[in-house]
């Protein structure tokens, strides 16, 4: 079954398609914005910006430290730089150059981290960006940005060239249905969106894992479960408020996501709810592993991390309440 | 006290220039107890050529003058360097330089962009500023502005990775407005580079990558800017001047002992050079 099918999500692109329209958008209406790639253009879709706007774009070849330091100097220069390479390339291969020049004194910049999560399958752990989140989450300065659907992502990407600052926003190879039926969304950087209300739990996803977040829903709604469903779309400020009144309204919270359990949303939701309103948590995603290379859907199997693993922990987060 | 567009000094006084940095560098260090001095002595004079020798062209009072050739300071440790300097040129005022290292000050350890006027970029974990440096060029294309960029490499930072990606996209890059500085003082940080990971044939590598190479005497100030001058008339690939250069030049002690690399001297130490400085 498809990402999105039980809930009745309508099929959408993959969302790295997405970002390399939006990102065509942007330049065209902001000739501030540069792009630079690691050749994977093609995988990025910034191939789309290297067609129209090829005075605009550099391929920086296979070199990510040096394309993002590069970067830092374009900022410097007022321009908005979007630097984009897988996202496990960029923040392994780079991460000194993201804090060193871009982290530390808040640089302008902006970094898109492709092919985020499990979901590239079948080029296997190597290119995997399993633990994206909680290494960028290392670099204090920078907002961290996870579109689920086009929609938001179209958002995601304005939302990135105007906020001043580093941002961090991760895309992925996988087609993500649409989330927001009217193609369109609220999207406030820190202010996370219900997707779905309910009062006897609450999950939290970000990415892919808001479609399988409303499939989980979807079936739990059946057994007369009605579970809120929030779009965390922004890791970083987080949104305080809507978790601490998740915690307080629902009094059970399941968080889902394509990453590693250590370091990634979870594990700060959790923080935040300890702080606030402490009640029962469950937590989806990979538990410390490397996948295999296989199409995503064996893998989401595989991994646990299908809708109905999120019911799973759902039920059990519901039942720790009494 | 700020300067606009910059004049040349006349040799002498430039000569004059490079003795009070080389005094001011001594008692930051002293005074804050760390820091690395000796790498920034074998600095003096290139720096001395660059902002005060007519090479750079900027306004103190307008740090972010979009038309200002850049410098940065790419081996971040020569962090005590670059804040005489600056201060010297009139960003911000000298007293100022006596709260290196200490809380609330600006004069952080290693330079952190903007946090004074007149730095560049953030540097201390090295082999960063060359990639910068590249990214000011193309920035200054696409705003139609012809500034040159400077950046001063240590040598021993010429073993990180990064600075081979940088040399191989600035010459893909035609980047004739690049100038790469290696102060070329024979040591890093655990002893003479030839014994711990060599460099030569250092000028061969830059010219296999597509550099114009240019050797001089790193303590020549007069040969430094006539140097400065000729790479500008480079056209189609970037420069590379290696200044050979002395570590701890100035003092005597401090010349003859690498183990310098990385620590203040003692106030006794600190009288000791003084004294040499002040009779040099």
């Amino acid at each position: 079954m498809q990402l999105g099918e039980r809930a009745g999500l309508k099929p959408a692109p993959p969302l790295r398609d997405v970002f390399g329209e939006a990102l065509l958008d942007l330049c065209r209406d902001n000739p501030r914005v540069v792009v630079l790639d690691g050749d994977l253009s093609n995988s990025t879709q910034t191939k789309y910006v290297r067609e129209a706007f090829p005075q605009r774009f550099f391929n920086i070849g296979l070199a990510e430290s040096n394309l993002i330091s590069i970067g830092a100097g374009l900022a410097a220069c007022g321009l908005i730089p979007f630097l984009t390479s897988f996202s496990s390339f960029l923040l392994c291969n780079a991460y000194d150059q993201l804090r060193i020049s871009i982290a530390l004194a808040s640089v302008n910049a902006k970094v898109v981290g492709s092919h985020g999560g499990i979901t590239l399958g079948k080029d296997g752990p190597t290119a995997m960006g399993i633990e994206d989140l909680a290494l960028v989450g290392g670099l204090p300065t920078f907002t961290i940005l996870v579109p689920s659907d086009p929609a938001s992502m179209h958002k995601a990407v304005r939302a990135a060239a105007e906020h001043v600052g580093p941002v961090f926003l991760r895309s992925s190879r996988l087609a993500a249905p649409h989330i927001y039926p009217d193609h369109d969304c609220p999207f406030e950087i820190g202010k996370a969106n219900v997707v779905r209300e309910g009062s006897d739990l609450t999950i939290i996803g970000c990415g892919l894992m808001v479609s399988a977040a409303l499939d989980a829903a979807a079936s739990l709604a059946d057994e007369g479960m009605e579970a809120r469903v929030i779009d965390m779309h922004t890791i970083r400020p987080m949104d305080v408020e809507a978790i601490a009144a998740a915690a307080r309204e629902t009094g059970a919270i399941v968080t889902a996501e394509e990453h590693l359990l250590h370091g990634g949303m979870g594990s700060n939701i959790a923080r935040i709810v300890a702080a606030t309103h402490a009640v029962p948590m469950r937590f989806v995603g990979l538990a410390d592993t490397y996948t295999d290379s296989a199409d995503p859907y064996d893998l989401f199997e595989k991994y646990s991390l299908t809708p109905t693993d999120i019911a799973i922990a759902a039920r059990e987060a519901v039942a720790a309440k009494r | 006290m700020s300067v606009t567009l910059t004049q040349a000094l006349d040799l002498q006084t430039m000569r004059e220039k490079a003795r009070s940095l080389r005094l001011d560098v001594l008692d930051m260090t002293t005074l804050a107890r760390s820091g690395h001095p000796s790498s920034c002595f074998s600095s003096i004079e290139i720096m001395t050529a660059l902002y005060f020798g007519g090479i750079l062209r900027y306004r103190s009072d307008e740090p972010h003058w979009p038309e200002r050739d850049r410098f940065i300071m790419s081996k971040g440790h020569a962090a005590p360097l670059l804040y005489a300097v600056l201060a010297h040129a009139g960003y911000f005022d000298r007293e100022e330089l006596w709260t290196l290292r200490q809380v609330n000050s600006r004069l952080e350890g290693h330079p952190i962009e903007d946090k004074l006027p007149g730095i560049e970029t953030t540097t201390g974990s090295l082999g960063k500023g060359l990639s910068v440096g590249l990214g000011h060029v193309l920035g200054g294309r696409l705003n139609n502005l012809n500034y040159r960029v400077h950046v001063l490499l240590g040598d021993g930072e010429c073993q990180e990775g990064q600075i081979w990606e940088a040399a191989i996209a600035a010459a893909h890059f035609k980047a004739d407005n690049l100038v790469a500085i290696v102060d070329y003082n024979k040591y890093q940080e655990t002893g003479p580079i030839s014994r711990e990971m060599e460099l030569e044939p250092f000028a061969e590598k830059w010219r296999a990558f597509g550099w114009h190479v240019e050797e001089v005497d790193g303590h020549e100030i007069q040969a430094l800017i006539e140097t400065f001058k000729a790479v500008q008339e480079v056209k189609g690939q970037p420069s590379m001047i290696i200044a050979h250069t002395t570590k701890g030049k100035g003092v005597s002690f401090v010349e003859a002992d690498y183990t310098f690399h990385g620590r203040a001297l003692t106030p006794e130490e600190a009288a000791r050079a003084r004294e040499e400085l002040l009779c040099s």
